[in-house]
């Protein structure tokens, strides 16, 4: 059993393409980008759809539920073990966060996860997931 | 146009230091250059191109051009991460056979291990990439990117860490006969499973090393190769391609090589089967593995049963791969294995690695390369050589 600890979260550079997502962080709100063209969603979120191009995007809630895709505890060289991953939203997407509050060791690929949010230094809070 | 015949490889060096505390990087640059260019038998009035990536100091080209008093028609600085260096040699072809130029030199060097790198370290690509933000703060460094591959190739495939271990142990063959090899001592499957869990499921010796120095290449128009007095080792293939997150459609288990191998073996006219040696990047274990699965070596999936029970090691296994021990083993200047990777297929095509691991009557080679992670995003670059 490895239970996570807190970590120091280096703050994200917010940006003006991006800070809507981390204004909607800091009230405990996940945000995906929908394109209304192709009506797929992405994530990193841009101003243009990475699929078609198109600029008709917009901000969404997303339920912030998902299934992990892959995950990785790493255990050297930094002070405290964590779990980076990838998790598959319900929306269909998929993005890099890390598994918090729990054992890390029992961490595995498609277990069910919700979002949680935690702070970041000097900065807006970051989306991260334990498990559902 | 097809670069097939258009260039030759005419010269290789790599640097033989592994620790470079008392030189500086410009200099390390300009000693591989030097060592390439007496390799080949030219003179650095004969550059009359020059190819560097983002390990050289300064602005692109500019500064080193400057340093090594280069006089040139032709520069580049793609930067595509460790893969750069076979990129460049597919563009210095590209250059020849538009007239651009007739003599390339491509340089790489580095000294991380004397400023203390090391792959559990986050890496800063600048503010203003836009990647950034949704990842530095889940401290994503290259140990964990690999590994989250590594988990979900063992998850779609059930690939396992006794297989990949195989990987470390060919290298590790063949770096025993390599004086200048970092890590020389012969490993089992057991001793990289019982060294420590770095990011899992990668193990320390699924890591390659962290070392200075650095590598050179000189490409050639044809007319010029043949006059010189070095086996002639000619260009036929190549093909680049980025990989990335795909807006967050992810497909973490097929990297780049799927594309520019495809390119490179369509442009060589010639099938995995036919390539006698691999150079294949191995900044982990995990690389090789999905890697030779993407250059068609074997199916997707069955990458770790065909990398199992020695069948990388040369004179053993089918198909022999890094014979200088690789990143693995050897060295990766610069955090970048690509340049290595060329220098060792170059060797095997001359007839010029040791014998203990010279491939016989070695006609046809292929170098792969991969640079920035494979988790996010990566360029991924392919070549095939053949011997004249």
């Amino acid at each position: 059993m490895l239970l996570s600890e807190d970590r120091k979260i280096p703050a994200p550079a917010v940006n003006p393409e991006n800070q809507a997502f981390f204004d909607a962080a800091a009230n405990g709100k996940l945000l995906l980008k929908f394109c209304k063209t192709c009506q797929e969603y992405h994530h990193y979120p841009r101003t243009l759809c990475p699929h078609c191009f198109s600029e008709q995007t917009e901000w969404r809630d997303a339920k912030g539920v998902g299934t992990i895709h892959t995950h990785s505890v790493l255990r050297r060289g930094v002070p405290t073990p964590y779990c980076i991953a990838y998790v598959t939203l319900d929306e269909g997407v998929s993005m890099l966060t890390n598994i918090v509050d729990c054992d890390l060791d029992a961490v595995k690929i498609g277990m069910p996860v919700k979002v949680t949010f935690k702070p970041t230094e000097g900065g807006p809070p970051v989306p991260m997931f334990t498990p559902a | 146009m097809s670069i097939k015949g258009k260039a030759y490889l005419v010269g290789a060096y790599e640097h033989p230091t592994r620790k470079a505390t008392d030189k500086s990087v410009a200099q390390l640059h300009a000693e591989v250059a030097k060592g390439a260019l007496a390799d080949a038998g030219l003179t650095k009035q004969d550059v009359d191109g020059y190819f560097c990536a983002g390990d050289a100091p300064g602005l692109g080209p500019l500064s080193m051009a400057d340093y090594l008093g280069l006089k040139l028609r032709h520069l580049e600085s793609t930067d595509t991460g460790g893969s750069s260096y076979l990129v460049h040699v597919s563009h210095a072809a590209q250059a020849i056979a538009a007239g651009k130029c007739n003599v390339a030199l491509v340089t790489l060097a580095g000294r991380p291990r004397s400023e203390g790198s090391s792959g559990t370290q986050p890496r800063s690509w600048g503010a203003a990439v836009p990647d950034g933000p949704f990842e530095a703060p889940y401290g994503i460094v290259t140990a964990n990117s690999y590994a989250m591959v590594a988990m979900r190739h063992m998850y779609e495939y059930g690939t396992t860490s006794e297989q990949l271990a195989w990987i470390k142990v060919a290298a590790s063959h063949h770096a025993q006969h390599n004086p200048h090899a970092m890590l020389r001592e012969v490993v089992t499957v057991k001793e990289v499973l019982d060294s420590p869990m770095v990011a899992d499921p990668l193990h320390r010796m699924d890591c390659c090393v962290v070392s200075d120095g650095g590598g050179a290449l000189i490409v050639a128009r044809p007319d010029i190769a043949r006059d010189l007095k070095r086996p002639l080792v000619k260009l036929i293939g190549a093909g680049e391609s980025p990989k990335g997150q795909a807006g967050g459609k992810l497909n973490l288990t097929t990297s780049g090589a799927a594309w520019s191998g495809a390119t490179a073996f369509a442009e060589a006219g010639v099938q995995p089967a036919d390539i006698q040696y691999a150079s294949i990047y191995d900044s982990f274990t995990i690389t090789v593995l999905v890697q030779l699965e993407d250059l068609g070596f074997c199916k997707k999936g069955e990458g770790g049963r065909f990398v199992a029970d020695g069948n990388l090691i040369s004179g053993s296994g089918k198909l022999p791969f890094n014979t200088d021990g690789g990143g693995l083993c050897n060295n990766h200047p610069a955090n970048r294995g690509g340049m290595t990777k060329v220098i060792e297929a170059v060797r095997q095509l001359r007839g010029e690695a040791h014998p203990a691991v010279q491939v016989k009557n070695c006609a046809l080679a292929l170098a792969q390369g991969t640079g920035g992670q494979l988790g996010t995003r990566h360029g991924s670059a392919t070549l095939i050589f053949e011997r004249e």
